[in-house]
């Protein structure tokens, strides 16, 4: 026979154990979540780099510098003139480089054309490259950021 | 009494064998004038199980780090016997898979196999498709190489644009903010050892049920028949069949294996520009290709960003199309699956080819 008074006590067994389920669930994902989620790596901060003789690099053509951990494209224009952006595509994460046929800055990846003031002219990138400063100082290119 | 029989029986007696031979042997496969799509699951099978095999070969020399990856696929091309074949014939014959697994899924759609009462089995195949390209992207960064590299780059940033999840996906799949030595450890577990265990739960489902269930017939056929429909015994009329195919399929793997060996690069630097005519595999091709063609912005969202959300739906709603294709699951014809696959196939060839082209 069925007693209003078990029914209530199955009800608060069920609604214990449900709890004790859903905690013990939570007991488990969570570590597991967290676990998958990567530590952050302690970076050097670096506010400058130096690239180079102006004489290794030669005009009308443009070089990978590592900047931290982070590419940067350093170009000397057929004027004479240094400049230096982010090397990262703003569309795909690619890394670029200098197209000496174009007189530009471009991605092999999707196409991506940027002119020499780093603004994106063709194709998919949807923003420019952020722009580095660049000093010379006894001969030496020294690049930093542009706070 | 011949030894076979013998152990047959021992077990038999134990485990009720009999049960599980009468119902292998309960399936019978339509004879159509389609019949001939049937064949693309099982080779599908065939090119899987190669993976399996050469994949645990390879693992014996593989080295999943940054410094040792490269290295190790070239010692095993270079130095181990016969290791460029076992490499050769593991990157080929993830291409056929791959391309046998469309084929197969393009026929069972067209033909509507997925109506009512196969749900499940086109949903597990749909699964295990995506899980096929899957391990193609995975496996692809395990060389290390300048190629590898940069898809993974792109391929991860994608993932990165998705809308609200984008950045932590992105996170978890390259173990950090860049592409790095973690992303190839994650990886690597991904293509050894997760991607093949959820892999075989849904191989089971999927073969159960086509056991189960039987093979589908297209729907026109199964109208305009009076008769009861021609059949053939899976077993051993229909297996011996697709073992003379895999045979066919495991040849042509040998000729590509040995004549048109994979070759491994150059290392990678993440110092480096991209290199010129990069590429991904030709089953990535005609996402590649459309992102390529889709303009910085449209109306107010990234042009990538429209790109991955649309192929996304498709996606989804492919995959889904035995819940909203009820005419179909009626027995009616519906037209509209027709021409949507027709565009599919179409626009995958069109942008593929043009991938290759400009």
């Amino acid at each position: 026979m069925d007693h209003p008074e078990s029914g209530n006590k199955r009800d608060f067994l069920k609604w214990v154990l449900g709890s004790a389920a859903v905690a013990w669930l939570g007991a488990v994902l969570y570590p597991i979540s967290a676990y998958l989620k990567p530590p952050k790596q302690g970076e050097v901060e670096v506010s400058s780099v130096k690239a180079g003789k102006v004489t290794d690099i030669e005009k009308d053509s443009g070089v990978i510098v590592r900047f931290g951990n982070k590419p940067v494209i350093l170009i000397h224009k057929a004027t004479g003139e240094f400049r230096a952006f982010s090397a990262t595509c703003t569309h795909l994460d690619c890394t670029v480089q200098y197209k000496k046929d174009l007189g530009m800055i471009w991605c092999a990846c999707h196409n991506g054309k940027y002119d020499l003031n780093g603004r994106n002219v063709s194709g998919p990138p949807p923003k420019p490259l952020d722009e580095y400063k660049v000093v010379i100082k006894d001969g030496e290119i020294l690049i930093s950021k542009i706070a | 009494m011949k030894l076979t029989k013998k152990l047959y029986n021992w077990v038999n007696e134990r485990v009720q064998l009999d049960d599980l031979v009468k119902f292998m042997g309960k399936k019978y496969v339509p004879i159509h004038s389609h019949s001939v799509w049937y064949y693309f699951g099982g080779v599908s099978l065939f090119l899987f199980i190669i993976q399996v095999v050469t994949g645990i070969l390879l693992l014996l020399y593989y080295k999943g780090s940054e410094d040792l990856a490269f290295e190790s696929i070239h010692f095993i091309m270079s130095k181990v016997q016969f290791g460029w074949l076992i490499r050769s014939v593991h990157s080929w014959a993830a291409n056929l898979f791959v391309f046998a697994a469309f084929i197969h899924m393009f026929s069972v759609y067209f033909t509507k196999a997925y109506r009512k009462p196969r749900e499940i089995t086109w949903v597990t195949g749909m699964l295990m498709l995506f899980l096929a390209l899957g391990f193609g992207f995975s496996g692809y960064l395990l060389p290390w190489n300048e190629l590898a590299f940069f898809a993974t780059k792109v391929g991860t940033d994608i993932a990165g644009a998705v809308p609200v999840i984008g950045d932590a996906v992105m996170l978890f799949l390259r173990g950090g903010e860049n592409v790095t030595g973690a992303t190839l450890s994650r990886f690597f577990g991904l293509h050894v050892a997760v991607f093949p265990g959820i892999f075989t739960v849904l191989l089971f489902v999927h073969l159960l049920l086509v056991q189960r269930q039987g093979m589908s017939e297209p729907l026109g056929i199964e109208k305009s028949q009076v008769a009861p429909p021609k059949t053939m015994p899976f077993f051993p009329n229909f297996l011996l069949r697709d073992v003379l195919f895999w045979l066919i399929v495991l040849n042509i793997l040998a000729i590509l294996a040995v004549f048109f060996p994979w070759e491994l690069g150059k290392k990678a630097d993440a110092f480096a520009s991209a290199p010129e005519g990069i590429r991904p595999e030709w089953y990535f091709m005609f996402m590649f290709q459309t992102l390529k063609m889709l303009p910085a912005h449209l109306w107010i969202i990234e042009g990538e960003v429209f790109g991955i959300l649309m192929f996304g739906l498709a996606g989804l709603l492919w995959m889904l199309v035995p819940f909203w294709d009820r005419k179909s699951s009626q027995g009616l014809e519906n037209k509209f699956i027709n021409y949507a696959g027709i565009f599919a196939v179409a626009y995958i060839l069109f942008c593929t080819i043009l991938g290759y082209l400009v």
